[in-house]
C-alpha cells in the first residue's frame, strides 16, 4: 500500500504524474511552483518517466501545448501559479470548451502589482468561471492523491474537462511532509487508460474549436454548464473508489467537529489546518463552533453545503482575495448566493485575511469568529471586514 | 530624510550613490552574478552620455535583472514578465522627451516577451535595450531558457539541451535594430563605451551582456564560481567590430565574438516631430 517518505510536496506532486504516467509535460518556471516542473524534468531524463517534457516560452504556451497534446488523445500535465494562470487566462476557456482533459496543479499565488510571490487564492479566483473542475486541498498527502483522481475524473467520457488542483504557494509547495507515494501497481488498476474518444488523427479527421455563431454558441454553452455540473457525480465516485483503493476518502465540503455547531467557520486550502486548531481551542472553551473546509470549488457543491449548515445560525466565512469594489470575498458570495433562496438559513459573516502570504495565526481565526458572532448579534459591520490588516 | 545606513562621516560616498535607492540595499544579487558590473557600467555610461537623469526612465521586466528598476534612482517601472518592451513602447509614444531604457533578462526579453522585442525592433522605437544574458532563468532556480547553449545543463535540461538557442545580436538585427553589439562583463570598459553609444543612437539599439550566474548556470556546467566564469570570458573572448551577427552564436564552451555587430541609421519612432509619432525621412 505504498511507502511513507518525508518529501517536498512539490516533489510527491511530480511523483504523483509520474505515478499517473503522464504522457507530456509543457512547463514554464514560475514561483513558487517551479520545483514541481523542476522534478519532472529529472524524472523524464533519467528515463523514469517515458513522457515528452517541452521547456515552453511562456505559461501561455504552457497551456497551448498541453491542448494541443490533450487534442491527440495523450495525458497532458502542467502545473503554473499566480501571473502565470494569469496569462493562461484565455487558453483555460479554450481547454474546458474543447473537451480536453488536461491536469494542470497551481500553487495559489497573489497576484501582481505590487509583485508578491507568497500565497493566496486572487489567482484561483481570477479562473473561477473558467470551466475547469476545480479541487482544493490543504496538505501534501492531498495533493498527491488528488492529482491522481484529478487524470481519473478528467479522462472519465462522462466528464472529459480539464482539471485544476489547487495549492497554496510556499505554505505547501515548499514544505516537507510525510506522505504516502502509492504503488505503482496500485495507480496502474486505479487510473484507467486515457481513451479520449475523438482524438485528432490523420485516419479520422475532426475539426476542433471552428466557429460558433449566435445559431449554435448558447447551446454549446448551456451544454458546458451541464456537463460540468454533472461532473460532480463522477467525483464522487472516483473520491470512493480512491479511498476504497488507498483508505483516504475525500468530500466537498469537509467537516471537522461541526456537527451540532451553532458557528461554522468556512476555509479552504491550507490555513484549514490552522482553523483546526483554533476550533480545538474554542471548543474547549465550551463554544459551539466547527469547520467546514470547502474541496470542490467547481463544480460548487451546493447540497452537500446545505445539508452541512443546516442546523448553524452563523457562518464565518474567510477569504484569501478581494473581489474589490464588489461583496467581499468570492467564497463568501458564493457561500451567500447558495443560501439565499433557503427559507432557513444561517447569517454570514465575511473576512477576507491572509493576503499575499501574510499569516493567519491560530488566533486570528478565533478573532474572526468572536467578530463576525459580535456583528451577527449586534449588527453594523463593513461590507469588506479585514483581518490583520494595519488601517 | 537621508537614510543611508552610515554614521561614520568621514566615510566616502559611493560616486554613484545618488543613481541607487541606497534604502533599497543590499541587493539581493548572488555572489559572483555580474549584474552589479553592468549596473555600475549603465550608471557611469549615463553621466558620459550627459543625458538629463530626470530625462531617463529605465523598465524592467521580471527576474534577476528585473530588479535592476527597484534600485536605480530614476523614474522606473518593474513590469509583469515579458512586458518591459511593449511598456516602454508606450511610455515612448506617449512622453517622446524620454530617453527610455529596458534593462531586462534573456528569458524575459527573448522567451515570454519575445514577440514584443522583435516587433519594437521592426517599428526602430527609439529605445535602448540592455540584455543580461546569463543564459538561463536564474531566479526561478535554473532553469532552461531561449538562450541556454546546445548540451548545457540546466534543472530543466538535466541531460543537456537539446534545443537550438536564440542568437541574441542575429536576432536584434533582424528584427530591425539600428545598433547592435555584445559584450561580456569581463570587458568593462568596452560596455561602458556601448552602452553610452547606445543611449546616445536615435532607434532602437541593443547590447547584449554576457553576464556569470555562478550559482545555477555556472555550477551546472563546469564553471562553478564567478571567478571561473570571467577567466572563461576573457580567455575566449574576442573583439571583431563589424561581425555578422549571424555568425556570432554563443556555444557551451569555444570562442564569444564581441563587440559592435550594427551601426545603422534607419527611420525611428517616434520621429523628430515630437510627439506626432511620424516617420523621420
Amino acid at each position: 500500500m505504498g511507502r511513507k517518505v518525508g518529501i517536498e510536496v512539490s516533489i510527491a506532486i511530480s511523483e504523483a504524474v509520474k505515478l499517473a504516467n503522464a504522457d507530456v509535460v509543457a512547463a514554464y518556471p514560475i514561483t513558487p511552483q517551479t520545483h514541481i516542473v523542476e522534478h519532472l524534468a529529472e524524472l523524464v531524463a533519467s528515463g523514469e518517466l517515458d513522457a515528452e517534457y517541452i521547456p515552453v516560452e511562456s505559461e501561455h504556451s504552457a497551456m497551448s501545448a498541453c491542448l494541443g497534446a490533450a487534442a491527440t488523445g495523450a495525458r497532458a500535465f502542467t502545473a503554473t501559479a499566480g501571473q502565470g494562470l494569469e496569462l493562461m487566462h484565455e487558453v483555460l476557456y479554450v481547454a474546458s470548451s474543447m473537451q480536453l482533459p488536461v491536469v494542470m496543479v497551481v500553487a495559489n499565488r497573489a497576484l501582481s502589482a505590487p509583485i508578491n510571490v507568497w500565497g493566496d487564492h486572487s489567482d484561483m479566483m481570477a479562473v473561477r468561471d473558467t470551466g475547469w473542475v476545480q479541487i482544493v486541498v490543504e496538505n501534501g498527502q492531498e495533493a498527491v492523491d488528488n492529482v491522481l483522481c484529478a487524470f481519473c475524473i478528467g479522462e472519465d467520457k462522462r466528464v472529459l474537462l480539464p482539471v485544476m488542483v489547487h495549492i497554496d504557494g510556499f505554505h505547501l509547495t515548499h514544505v516537507v511532509e510525510p506522505i504516502v507515494l502509492p504503488d505503482q501497481a496500485d495507480v496502474d488498476d486505479f487510473i484507467p487508460p486515457n481513451e479520449y474518444p475523438l482524438p485528432l488523427d490523420p485516419a479520422r479527421p475532426v475539426t476542433m474549436g471552428s466557429f460558433g455563431p449566435p445559431v449554435i454558441y448558447p447551446e454549446i454553452k448551456k451544454r458546458q454548464d451541464v456537463v460540468l455540473r454533472e461532473s460532480k457525480e463522477v467525483i464522487l465516485e472516483n473520491w470512493q473508489r480512491f479511498g476504497e483503493a488507498f483508505g483516504r476518502y475525500y468530500h466537498p465540503v469537509e467537516q471537522y467537529r461541526a456537527e451540532g455547531a451553532k458557528t461554522l467557520l468556512m476555509t479552504m486550502g491550507s490555513t484549514s489546518e490552522t482553523a483546526m486548531d483554533a476550533v480545538d481551542r474554542m471548543r474547549d472553551q465550551g463554544m459551539s463552533v466547527g469547520l467546514l473546509k470547502l474541496r470542490l470549488w467547481r463544480p460548487f457543491p451546493f447540497e452537500e453545503l446545505l445539508q452541512a449548515v443546516r442546523d448553524a445560525d452563523l457562518l464565518v466565512v474567510v477569504d484569501r482575495a478581494i473581489s474589490f469594489g464588489g461583496p467581499a470575498g468570492p467564497f463568501c458570495s458564493e457561500v451567500k448566493a447558495a443560501l439565499y433562496n433557503q427559507d432557513k438559513k444561517p447569517k454570514v459573516m465575511g473576512f477576507v485575511a491572509g493576503l499575499g502570504g501574510r499569516d493567519i495565526p491560530v488566533g486570528g481565526f478565533e478573532a474572526m469568529v468572536h467578530r463576525g458572532m459580535e456583528i451577527a448579534e449586534k449588527g453594523g459591520g463593513e461590507i469588506l471586514e479585514t483581518y490583520g490588516v494595519r488601517e | 530624510m537621508n537614510v543611508i545606513a552610515t554614521t561614520d562621516e568621514t566615510q566616502e560616498k559611493h560616486p554613484l550613490e545618488d543613481y541607487l535607492r541606497v534604502d533599497r540595499l543590499p541587493h539581493i544579487w548572488c555572489p559572483g552574478c555580474g549584474l552589479g558590473t553592468i549596473l555600475g557600467a549603465f550608471l557611469r555610461s549615463l553621466l558620459e552620455s550627459g543625458l538629463p537623469p530626470d530625462k531617463v526612465s529605465v523598465i524592467s521586466g521580471i527576474g534577476c535583472t528585473g530588479r535592476v528598476a527597484g534600485y536605480i534612482n530614476l523614474d522606473s517601472f518593474h513590469t509583469t514578465h515579458g512586458r518591459a518592451v511593449a511598456f516602454a513602447t508606450g511610455l515612448k509614444l506617449a512622453n517622446p522627451e524620454l530617453k527610455v531604457v529596458v534593462f531586462s533578462g534573456d528569458g524575459d526579453l527573448a522567451a515570454i516577451g519575445g514577440n514584443h522585442l522583435i516587433h519594437a525592433g521592426r517599428r526602430n522605437i527609439d529605445m535602448t535595450i540592455l540584455c543580461v544574458n546569463n543564459f538561463n532563468y536564474g531566479m526561478t532556480g535554473g532553469q532552461f531558457g531561449p538562450t541556454t547553449p546546445e548540451t548545457a545543463r540546466s534543472t530543466t535540461s538535466r541531460a543537456g539541451n537539446i534545443e537550438n538557442p536564440f542568437n541574441m545580436p542575429a536576432l536584434a538585427a533582424a528584427s530591425g535594430a539600428v545598433y547592435v553589439a555584445r559584450w561580456t562583463t569581463a570587458q568593462v570598459h568596452q560596455m561602458q563605451r556601448s552602452i553610452t553609444e547606445a543611449l546616445l543612437k536615435k532607434g532602437f539599439s541593443f547590447v547584449e551582456i554576457i553576464s556569470p550566474c555562478p550559482t545555477y548556470y555556472g555550477r551546472m556546467n563546469r564553471q562553478p564560481t564567478g571567478l571561473d566564469q570571467m577567466r572563461y570570458y576573457r580567455s575566449n573572448s574576442i573583439v571583431r567590430h563589424g561581425a555578422n551577427p549571424n555568425e556570432v552564436g554563443v556555444g557551451i564552451s569555444g570562442q564569444i565574438v564581441t563587440g559592435k555587430f550594427i551601426d545603422v541609421e534607419r527611420p525611428y519612432m517616434p520621429g523628430p516631430g515630437n510627439g506626432d509619432n511620424g516617420r523621420q525621412t
